[in-house]
Formats: C-alpha cells, structure tokens, sequence
C-alpha cells in the first residue's frame, strides 16, 4: 500500500500533487463548493428568477420580504404566498399596497414567466416558480421589492450574473497582461525588465480609485449596457495586472535557476520549449492561486464603482448597483432588507480568499 | 580528578507534535571539567544540539526537558540543578555561566543590530555597565578574538563582516560575560577549512588563558580528534559511548563508534579503495527501533537479544562507559525481560 | 543610501508626471472640446458668454493645437497655481476644494496610524500566541475585515447607529460646527469626529497588514539568532521584541508604501457613504456633473500627495533598515 502510494506521488504533476494537498484544506473546500453554487445560481439566474428585474409597479414598492408558505390550511402541500392589497390611508388619502394574508396565490412549478434567453442561446419562458393566475402587484417577493416595486430575489440573481462575469473578464485581461508583462521582463530582463517593473511600481503608487472614477466618467452616456460592462472591465484591469505580473516575474526568475530548466537547456530544448514544457506547469498553481486571490478585488472594484454610479448604469443590474439603493439611511431606515444585497458579496469575497489561501498553500508546500 | 563544573546524568528532552512524541534526547549523561573539552559527536538528528539547548533551558517548543539533573558548580562551590529552575531564574545563568556559540555566524546575529550592540547587550545585563563601559568591553572582546581594527568593527553590521570574522565575533559576543562554560555547536561546520583551523585554534587559546569548560558539538571525527580530552559518542539521543579521546580512538568499543572512525578518510588508506559506510540510515524519530537503536544498523547484533532489550549503560575502566550487549549488562537485561512479556 | 533616496525620488517624480498626464487626459476625454461644455453648461444656467470670450478661452488652453501643447499650457498654467475654474461652481477650483484636500490626507492619515496601531500588536500577539482562541478569533476577524468592502462596512454601521441609537454617525464636524471658522473648538470637535470613518477606513488594510505581520514574525521567530538572544539570557519578551519583531517590521514597512495610496482610494468611497468633506463626493459629483477642471484637478492633487506620502514613507522604512542605509554607500 505504502509502496503504491509512494509510486503514486512519484509519477503525479504538479497540478496533481497541487490539488491533492488543496483537498486537505476544509475550509478551502468548502469555499469552493459556495462558489461553484454561486456560479450555478448565476448561470440558471432568469429560469430561477420570479419577477421580472426590470419591471416595475408603484403597487409593488417597499414590500417586505414575503415568506412562502408551504401548506395550506387542510394541511396539503400547496405553495402559496399572499396577495396584494390597496388600502387608503386615512391621514393622507394615499392609496398605500400592503399584504393581504386572506387572498392566497398558488405557485405554480415550471410555469411561464418573462422570456428570456438560457445562457445567452435558447429562448424560453420557463421558470422555476411563477404564480397562478396573479392580479395586478402579486409576485413572489422573497426578499421583498425596491422604491420602483422590482423584486429584489429576481435583481439580486441577474446581479450576481453579471458581478461574478465581470470578475472573470477582467480576471483574464488581468492574467494575459500580467504573464505577457511579467514573463517578457523575466526572460528579457535588462532594461525591458526595468521599464515593466518601474511601470508596475508607478501604477502601485497611484490611488487607483479617482483614477478608475475618472476613466470610467468619460465613458459616453450613450453606450449600450454592453459596451459600458467591457470598458468597466477594461478599465478596472488595466490597473490590475501588476500583482499578476509580479507573481509571475519572480515565480519566472527563481525557475531559471532551477537545475531542471539547466538540464532542459542543456539538453538543447528552444525557448519556447522550456518556457511552456517546463516551466510553466511548474508554476500553473501559483498563477492559480493569485487569479482567485484577484477575482474578489475586480469585484469589489466593479461594485464600488457601480456603487458610486460611475460603473455600470441602470438598466444594467450588479451588486454595486442594488447597493446604490441602499446608500443613504432615511431608505435603509425605511426598507432594510435592500441591505441584503450585500451578503452574496462579503460570501462570494470571503469564499475566493478561502479558495485562494489554500490554493497557494498547497501550490507551494514550502511557503 | 577535579569535581567536574557541569555534570549531567539521565537527561532527557522531548517533543510533543501533533504526531505524537519525539525522544530527541534519551537519557544522557556527561561530565564537563575545567580547562577540558568534550567532544559530543554524532550523525545529524542524534539530538547533539538538544542536549545543548536542553542545558540553557531554550529548547524550542514544543520541546520540553522532561526528566534527569544537570548540576552546575558555580565559581563560590555551590551545586545548582538547571533542571529544577524557572526560566526566569535560568537567564542569570545564561551567559556569566554558560554560553552559546552557534554553527551558522550570519543567521545566528540579528541583521538589524551592530555588532557592537548585539555583544554589548549581555554585557550591559549581567554585568551592569552603562553603555559607554559596555562598548569600551566589547572592543576588547573583538581584540582578543583576533578582529582586526576592533574600534572601527564594533559599529558594522553583521552582514559586513566575512563568515571567519562573524563567527571570531560570535565566539567575543559569547565570552562577553566571562562564562565558565563554553557551549559550542558545530562552531566550524559552515566555515572554509583554513578559517576552520583559526578557529579552533582560537577556542583552544581561549580554553588555556581562562580555564574554560567547553562541549564541542560535532559531526566531524577530526575535529574531535583535534580539540577534545573527552568524547561522548551519541546515537538517537542516547551517549553510546563515553571517554578519553584517546581511548575512543585507540579501543573503540562500541560497534557505532568503531564505524564512525572507520569511515573517516585517510590519507594512509590504499589508493581505490571504498570508504566504508555504516549500512542503512538513522531511523526516522517515530520510528525508533525496539531494543538497542542501533541494532538494525549493527554488524555485530547478538541475535535475539539486541533486538529485545536495550543495553544499559556499564562502565568498563575508570570514566568510561558503553552501552552494548558485547561489553556486558546481558545480565541485567534478562532479568528485564523475564519480568516483562516480551 | 543616497542611490535609493535618488531612486525613490526619480521615480516620485515620473509618478507625479504620469499622473498629470492621466489628469490631463480625463479632463479631455468627454466628447467635444471642453470651452463647448462649458458654454452649454453657463447658457444652462442662464448665463451667456460671448463668441469673444469664448474664443478667449481656446485661445488660453490651447483647444485646437497638439496635445502636448495643450498639456504644457495647462501644466505651465499650475505651476502658477492657476488650476482653472470650476464650471459648476463658476469659482476656481483651488476654492471649491478648499480644506476637503486637506482633511482626505487627515482622514487617509489617521487611517493609516489606525492601522499600524492595531496591525501590530495584533499581529505580534497572533504569532507569539499562534493557534491560541485569541489567535483564531483575530484571523476571524481579519477574514472578514479583508472581504467586506469598507463602504459596505461603512454603510452596515450607519445602518447599526441609526436603528440602534437613533444618531447619524456621518461628518468630521458637528452640524454647528460645520461651517464655523477654524478655532480650537472646532479642531476639537474634528479630533472627536475622526476616529470612526478612520477606523472603518482602516479595517480592510488592518486585516491585510496582520496576516503580513503573523505571517512574517512566525518565520523570524524560528530564526537562529533568537536562540543566540535566549542564549545570552534576556527576558523573553525583550528578546521577541527586540529581535524577530524587529526583522519582521521590514516587509512590514515596505508595505505601507502601497497602503497610503490604498487608504486615499478607500478615503473617496468612506466618505460618501459617510457624508465626509472630503474630496470624495466632491470628485464623485464633479465627474457626473462633467466638470472636469474640477475632476481632473482633484486627481492630480490626490496622486501628488500620495506621492509625496509614499516617498516620505520610503524613508522611514530606510531609516528602519540597516541593509538599504548601507547599500552602495
């Protein structure tokens, strides 16, 4: 057994041993499973959604988070929430929509909704739950609605879509400028190396937020939700690929002098040979490890710009844009449950930081 | 013979991990007398440096001395056990009695610290002088230590100095507070052969001038052969053979320490001929054999009983001792194993 | 010694270069050239400005001419201390901003002595006590502090005094003593105002700094020379402090180069959830409004001063490491 074992470990890759020891880590683990069910919720968004996130009704605004009951009164499974009713105040005259727990609405499995587009591809109306027969301002209001009476569950899951995305654009620009950057000054060194790394150290010592509110300020009012998520991301990783760079610079230079890569050249391979055959499988976990210690910092990014109404604009729905509801306290005051927005943040952040510790403790069992 | 300064008997250190627990010093025991070197000698891993550790009371966690006694005699004639002081009342101990002289000079100084600082340090605490008397000492340190230009050195850095005059300086910082004992861990191991040879030489100048006690800490037979009066031979954090050095040379008794001194080269030896090595490899330290530790290692194993029980420690002459079955405590051993299921 | 101040400097200086340029480039980016938005944003105030003036004022920034020419001119004209006005203010912009730059570096300031202050004990008691529940709790506490956004952390906060002590915690100054003239009372006032925005500014990088801190102390503290310090006999908390915490401030120090810049950043964010008088919301509303001297103003000032706050915290970190003062001496 012992002898298996041994063998084993003997004839694994470092991506292999990488995840072996990864496995050890619990609480990386765990992480991993959260975000992989955040990455699931995100691609399956509009089929789970209820309300349409646009939609908006002045019935529907500041409901409080509606809790779905499972039986009804004989006891049967019947999913129901309770309808919506108008009441005139009697100080103000105004006509004030409130809960009616005497009206059931029944939920239907599997029933039609909004139309939307599965993955991007497939056209469909199909969702998970929508109502029987509501009247006007019914919904199922999980986490209850905003000023505008759209359904926070619903924004909230089209949100994380689009956050989560943008982090892994930008995340790739990131990697591909960094290892282009980084790798070219390693094996370049000499003045190129010099260049690149006073380069890294100047946009270090920029405070990148006014920088970033600046750029993202100019974009022109009348791009499409599209345009203005790319050149977010753009902007937001134009001043990230330094860490990457970094990582991989160093990572670079202590390989070169490695007795393997001696070996290597010795043995005559090109370059380019020793730079993809060798060297960088030896590293795959170190970059690994640093893109998911980067994911969580493009999504604060990208949801402190959204937030300050310089990222992405509404329509467009992200994190920082739901967060921007909840900016000031008299709204807060008023309806705290917008505040919700921000647990799948501090989760989704705290989630990649946990993936990435263990990450790099197991990509590198001396450090 | 004199009363010896430090006597240490049954000492035994360990570790406590989350693997469970490392016998890293098993029952030693030695003498250290004035003026004379003990040459503590063994494989890497055989618990030479604990025992050190273990004497000043700065065994790293989660190290622990966990039994035995280690009586000093102090300049006035009273006997003190080390081993039965707190830590804070050990630190008076700590450079005026005994001191510490490491194997690597560079990482063994703080890189933050002149030179100056770091000797003056101990100085300033165990002897009460100010700064400026401090400073004033530790030049005269570096001069007797053979540091060129001593005035000037005392302000560098560590990182300025060449690893010869680091460990000169080590060897100043030590005997900055007139310790009567002189701990020395493998002092040469990472220097060159000539700066090795100025050393030595520097520590055998110093043992004359002050009647020091030192326990040379080694790997190198030559050196012991070099420095030391008496010799304790350890193997897995036991002494398997204690003597003179010149009986350990001459009538090696133990199997372990005939192997050692066979594997030194020579330059008598016939050209092309191989080095003799002792077979196999120390034992990993969860892994300690039954019986006598060496026995899987041993050419001699006397069958059935090696394996079984582990030798006591039998004296053979005056001052000399060994544990292996071949010189005696089969007896004893017997008896043991009778009482005990096997 | 004076190769790493010259170093430092040199590249303070193409720092400061390059921020202005990127200054300069978010004044120009919104489309047409700025005299015409300017003119659009007076005549929509009701003001009228002749073709006369108009061309003026092209003729004073260059419009029309190369960009580098445009820069220079711009560049000469804030030398002089002309930064331009403020189109929506219709006041120069070194006015609107008046001490809202100087209470950014109060705050980013105070931030920073926050987070020394609490990084470092925090982080020396984590690694002398590694693994003890203290230790634990305080990595807890780190996790959380490094994933939650300091404007969420801001914003929860508010939210916390207001449902739980019906007060707003917001503001460097109390309401009467907002707009009051500088006097003892009213830097009094500001002392007792500081202490929460620093301090929610200050988690993220507290958090950072005390993995950094434990991290870097676990590794000095199994470093031989702390034996040879034991060895001769010192406590054990003057042998810790002396030695490895000491070895272990280094990368410690190098760090607080990246953090000021960090700090200003969150600074801008803190204070809008906040409703500080900082540059924050004052960059925030320039850059919607598309007032731009006023935008691109702020950012210069902002990156020159953490500049120049990174450069002042390079020489402390020289003045903490024997190793750089005696390098190519």
């Amino acid at each position: 057994m012992a002898q298996i074992d041994s063998e084993k470990y003997a004839v694994a890759t470092q991506l292999q041993l990488t995840w072996w020891r990864f496995r050890r880590h619990k609480l990386a683990m765990i992480s991993m499973v959260v975000l992989a069910l955040f990455y699931l919720l995100a691609a399956f968004a509009d089929f789970l959604a209820t309300q349409d996130p646009h939609a908006t009704d002045a019935r529907t605004s500041y409901i409080a988070p509606q809790p779905i009951m499972l039986f009804d009164d004989d006891g049967s499974f019947r999913p129901h929430v309770y309808g919506i009713r108008g009441v005139r105040d009697m100080r103000t005259f105004k006509l004030v929509y409130t809960v009616d727990p005497n009206r059931k609405v029944y939920i239907d499995f599997f029933g039609r909704g909004y139309e939307y587009k599965l993955f991007g591809l497939f056209r469909t109306d199909i969702h998970l739950m929508t109502l029987k027969n509501p009247e006007r301002g019914d919904g199922i209001y999980i986490l209850g609605t905003d000023l505008l009476g759209r359904d926070l569950w619903s924004r909230l899951l089209v949100a994380t879509r689009v956050s989560l995305t943008i982090g892994l654009v930008g995340v790739t620009i990131s990697l591909f400028l960094g290892v282009l950057l980084g790798g070219i000054s390693a094996v370049y060194g000499g003045i190129v190396d010099t260049l690149i790394q006073r380069t890294i150290e100047v946009i270090r010592s920029m405070p990148t937020i006014p920088l970033w509110l600046g750029l993202a300020a100019a974009l022109p009012n009348d791009w499409s939700v599209l345009q203005v998520y790319f050149a977010i991301t753009i902007i937001i990783s134009l001043l990230a690929w330094t860490d990457l760079a970094r990582v991989v610079r160093g990572k670079f230079l202590a390989l070169k002098e490695e007795d393997f890569v001696m070996a290597a050249e010795l043995a005559g391979a090109s370059q380019g040979r020793i730079i993809f055959r060798h060297m960088l499988p030896s590293f795959a976990s170190h970059i690994i490890a640093a893109v998911s210690l980067a994911l969580p910092a493009m999504i604060i990014s990208e949801t402190s710009l959204s937030f300050l109404g310089l990222g992405l604009r509404p329509p467009a729905i992200s994190w920082g844009i739901l967060l921007q509801d909840a900016q000031n306290i008299q709204t807060l005051a008023l309806a705290p449950w917008l505040l919700i927005s921000a647990i799948p943040v501090v989760v989704v952040i705290l989630a990649f930081n946990f993936l990435g510790d263990g990450l790099r403790d197991a990509a590198d069992p001396y450090g | 013979m004199a009363e010896p300064i430090l006597s240490v008997r049954g000492l035994k250190t360990q570790f406590f991990g989350p693997e469970g627990v490392v016998r890293a010093v098993d029952g030693v025991d030695f003498d250290v007398f004035e003026g004379r070197t003990l040459g503590v000698v063994g494989e890497s891993g055989c618990g030479k440096s604990v025992t050190a550790r273990s004497v000043l009371g700065i065994v790293d966690r989660p190290g622990k001395v966990v039994g035995g006694s280690m009586k000093l005699r102090r300049a006035s004639g009273e006997v003190v056990d080390l081993g039965t002081l707190t830590n804070e009342q050990m630190r008076k101990y700590r450079g005026p009695e005994i001191a510490l002289v490491f194997q690597e000079p560079m990482a063994s100084f703080s890189q933050h610290y002149t030179i100056g600082n770091q000797i003056g340090e101990g100085i300033k605490l165990h002897m009460g002088l100010d700064e400026r008397a401090a400073k004033k000492r530790a030049i005269e340190l570096l001069d007797m230590v053979g540091v060129p230009q001593p005035a000037r050195r005392v302000d560098d850095y560590p990182f300025q100095l060449s690893g010869g005059l680091r460990q000169r300086v080590m060897i100043a910082m030590a005997l900055s507070c007139d310790p009567r004992v002189l701990i020395a861990d493998e002092p040469t191991t990472a220097l060159d052969v000539t700066t090795q040879a100025q050393i030595l030489d520097l520590l055998r100048t110093l043992q004359k001038d002050r009647g020091l006690a030192i326990i040379l800490i080694t790997h190198d037979m030559g050196v012991i052969a070099e420095m030391a009066h008496d010799v304790s031979v350890m193997y897995l954090g036991r002494a398997v053979e204690t003597g003179s050095v010149k009986e350990i040379f001459e009538t090696p008794k133990h199997p372990y320490t005939r192997a050692l001194l066979r594997s030194i080269p020579t330059v008598l030896a016939k050209p092309r001929t191989r080095l003799p090595t002792i077979a196999g490899s120390i034992p990993h330290p969860f892994d300690r054999p039954k019986g006598c530790s060496y026995h899987p290692r041993c050419a001699e194993i006397i069958g059935a009983v090696c394996e079984r029980a582990e030798p006591p420690a039998v004296d053979t002459d005056d001052r000399r001792q060994v544990r292996c079955f071949l010189h005696g405590g089969m007896e004893e051993a017997k008896a043991g194993l009778q009482g005990a299921p096997a | 010694m004076i190769a790493f101040i010259t170093r430092r400097l040199l590249l303070g200086v193409v720092t400061i270069f390059l921020i202005s340029v990127l200054s300069f480039i978010i004044i120009q980016l919104p489309p047409g050239d700025f005299v015409d938005a300017y003119i659009a944003q007076l005549s929509s105030s009701g003001s009228q400005v002749s073709a006369a003036e108009a061309e003026n004022l092209r003729q004073l920034y260059g419009l029309g001419e190369p960009f580098y020419v445009q820069y220079g001119k711009w560049l000469g004209r804030i030398i002089t201390g002309d930064f331009g006005e403020s189109m929506e203010w219709r006041r120069p912009v070194t006015e609107v901003i008046g001490d809202r730059l100087w209470l950014t570096l109060l705050l980013s300031f105070a931030a920073l002595i926050v987070t020394w202050g609490l990084a470092l004990p925090i982080g020396i008691f984590s690694a002398v006590r590694q693994y003890s529940f203290a230790d634990y709790a305080f990595t807890l506490v780190g996790f959380i502090g490094i994933a939650v956004p300091n404007f969420l952390l801001a914003l929860v906060i508010m939210y916390f005094a207001f449902v739980w002590f019906g007060a707003s915690v917001g503001g460097l100054f109390s309401a009467e003593m907002a707009l009051a003239p500088w006097s003892a009372a009213k830097v009094w006032d500001l002392i007792k105002h500081l202490p929460l925005p620093a301090i929610i500014l200050a988690l993220g990088g507290t958090a950072q700094l005390i993995r950094i801190m434990r991290a870097n102390l676990l590794d000095e503290l199994r470093r031989p020379y702390v034996v040879t310090a034991r060895a001769k006999g010192l406590s054990e908390a003057r042998t810790i402090i002396k030695y490895p915490v000491r070895a272990a401030l280094n990368p410690f120090a190098s760090n607080i180069a990246y953090l000021f810049p960090y700090l200003v950043s969150g600074s801008i964010i803190v204070s809008i959830v906040l409703g500080l008088p900082t540059v924050g919301p004052l960059l925030v509303k320039a850059l919607v409004a598309q007032d731009m001297f006023l935008a691109g103003t702020i950012v210069l000032l902002l990156g020159v001063m953490t500049v120049i706050g990174t450069f002042i915290s390079d020489l402390v970190l020289m003045w903490v490491d024997p190793r750089i003062r005696h390098q190519m001496d």
